[in-house]
């Protein structure tokens, strides 16, 4: 059964077009990871979900209830922690969470026993009690979890939750969220780290350019795709002609689909190829010709190879090309109401 | 933990609406006296500057024939009631920006993806907030204006300067947090506070009556909201109280105390109606 389900969802800001037609099902109970590159229209989703942004078009329906018509079930129920670290530096981590229970209507016992709980859970005992401008951002961060977990939704929505993070903060917000799910909430969260959802998510989406252009469970996904990956050198490092010559004596073996001569890491060769069996071929083909094999390394599709399936080029290199072109006063703006 | 979901509907059955709508006001307001406890510097030149005013301009001022001043006061009692309605208004002025900073940094984000009762609770608190500081340094400028030498309003009087200092903190609270939602940013709403602030101050009655002012700066004045404050309160400065008499001779005709009383309160009234659709729009 679906918590979240999202239909042909259009948003615009000025004359750029965020989502085009989005569809997407979130499964209750589910750990879910949106996987884009930065520009994708994650945020614009997850503030749709978390009711801060009304679609142009479509249909939003969370935990049951109609994101424009009754948005403030669907607060009570859910739990956001946004990607802008907003935190009122002059309040104490304990204030800001007081606060936080208050406008979730939560009485003084049941708050002071959640806020304990928390403080607990996310190990912020000595820090607890210091202002919010003392804090780390790791710190920051956790208090941003805790506050959204202070009412207990059954579901947690997470923008970006581990960018710019130290890796000890960042296995501990990966521990609670899968402590998390185990409990029986949902968790979604945006990523354009591979690793990140590749080692939390059972559920996945990939979003590009506003749309969905995959979606289901990241195994299944890699499987469906197909092939091995091997990465094969003839030397430490080739040039072009020489890799060129081996790329023909490889096209013609039988099992072997595809195969890319990578400029970027010293005209490597990256193959596609059916199952392992092939490698003895391979050496013996090189062999034959005079080649010898420098390295070779096998290794099952990963997610940047659904990604690259289906968009025709890599994360990274959807992350370079808007690297220079991101308007951060747009995106700015987008989060001011 | 618990498991998520079970206390969410009985909770919200059990408790009315009043009490959430009070709890999350309180929470709000709770959260700017914290900040203005840690962080006094405003509140202290809050109640410095005014003092300042008084002092300098009245002694600036001081030997101006009281003929020349209603009912023969002393400059310094003229000018008091000017200081304290041009001191709660610039505070007024001011309230847009703690929510201007909240829209900038993304913490409103936080208060609205929050079940909140009403939305009118951010505004209520900056409200209840604002109208507590005006109070407070109104206070302080009379104790001075009175260890000055510059009289007391008696009780009726005290009744009328708050009223009348309500009244107007209202509207320009409501004003100010209105820019604070239609401005794009802190530097836009800060220039318009520039921009407003000391020239409604001159072209008012605070600093000199209307007798004194060329025709032109004369309407401005008697036109100017702040007028209409400054004068019950310089009534309740000027003796047992009487709003029923001439307070302002404006070129258009004469008000009485109620009359500027009631300009006041269409002022505030009409502003709210006003701002409110701005503010439902903006936190709907």
């Amino acid at each position: 059964m679906s918590l979240i389900e999202l239909r042909d969802l259009v948003k615009s800001y000025g004359a750029v077009q965020a989502l085009k037609g989005l569809t997407l099902k979130v499964p209750r109970g589910s750990l879910f990871g949106l996987l884009g590159p930065n520009g994708a229209g994650k945020s614009t989703t997850l503030r749709i979900i978390s009711t801060l942004l009304a679609p142009d078009a479509g249909h939003v329906n969370v935990a049951g209830f109609d994101a424009l018509k009754d948005p403030q079930a669907i607060r009570r129920e859910l739990g956001y922690v946004a990607q802008e670290v907003a935190i009122d530096k002059i309040l104490t981590g304990r204030e800001l969470l007081n606060l936080q229970g208050n406008l979730y209507h939560l009485r003084e016992s049941k708050r002071i026993e959640r806020i304990d709980e928390l403080i607990d859970l996310l190990s912020m005992e000595e820090w607890i009690d210091r202002r919010c401008g003392s804090y780390s951002g790791g710190m920051r961060r956790r208090l941003d979890l805790a506050s959204g977990l202070l009412h207990q939704p059954q579901l947690l929505v997470l923008d970006e939750p581990t960018v710019g993070l130290d890796i000890e903060s960042r296995s501990a917000i990966w521990q609670l969220l899968r402590e998390l799910k185990v409990k029986g909430t949902t968790v979604l969260l945006s990523s354009h780290y591979l690793e990140e959802v590749e080692a939390l998510a059972d559920q996945m989406a990939i979003i590009d350019d506003g749309r969905v252009i995959a979606e289901g469970v990241p195994e299944q996904l890699k499987k469906e795709l197909g092939g091995d990956r091997i990465t094969l050198r003839v030397r430490e490092f080739s040039d072009e002609n020489e890799s060129g010559q081996v790329r023909k004596l490889l096209e013609d073996i039988k099992g072997v689909s595809q195969v890319v001569v990578n400029r970027a890491q010293g005209f490597s060769l990256n193959l596609v190829v059916d199952d392992e069996s092939i490698l003895s071929v391979i050496r013996e083909v090189l062999e034959k010709s005079n080649f010898k094999v420098f390295a070779i390394a096998q290794s099952r599709a990963s997610l940047d190879d659904v990604y690259l399936q289906a968009t025709g080029r890599t994360l990274m290199d959807a992350e370079l090309a808007v690297a220079g072109e991101r308007d951060f006063k747009l995106e700015n703006k987008k989060s001011m109401r | 933990m618990t498991t998520p979901m079970a206390n969410t509907s009985t909770r919200n059955k059990e408790r009315g609406q009043i009490t959430e709508l009070i709890q999350e006001t309180l929470a709000l307001t709770k959260r700017l006296f914290i900040q203005l406890i840690r962080r006094p510097s405003t509140l202290i030149a809050g109640i410095i500057q005014p003092l300042i005013w008084l002092v300098l301009f009245g002694a600036l001022f001081a030997n101006a024939p009281a003929s020349l001043l209603p009912g023969g006061m002393s400059y310094g009692t003229f000018l008091g009631a000017g200081v304290i309605v041009f001191t709660a208004f610039s505070g007024a002025l001011n309230a847009g920006l703690p929510v201007m900073f909240d829209r900038e940094f993304g913490f409103l984000n936080r208060l609205l993806v929050a079940p909140l009762r009403s939305r009118s609770s951010i505004v209520f608190a900056s409200v209840i907030y604002i109208t507590s500081i005006s109070l407070l340094q109104s206070i302080a400028i009379m104790g001075t204006t009175f260890l000055l030498g510059y009289g007391w309003p008696g009780f009726a009087g005290l009744l009328v300067v708050f009223l009348t200092l309500l009244l107007l903190v209202f509207a320009v609270t409501a004003m100010s947090l209105g820019l604070a939602f239609a401005l794009p940013g802190h530097i836009e709403l800060i220039a318009v506070i520039f921009i407003v602030n000391l020239p409604l101050l001159f072209a008012s009655t605070a600093l000199a009556p209307i007798s004194f002012m060329p025709v032109w700066l004369g309407w401005l004045a008697s036109l100017n909201p702040l007028t209409f404050a400054i004068e019950p309160i310089r009534a309740a400065y000027g003796g047992p109280i009487d709003l029923g008499i001439v307070l302002l001779h404006a070129p258009y005709g004469d008000v009485t105390g109620f009359g500027c009383l009631r300009v006041l309160m269409v002022f505030t009234i009409g502003l709210f109606f006003l701002i409110r659709p701005l503010l439902n729009r903006k936190l709907a």
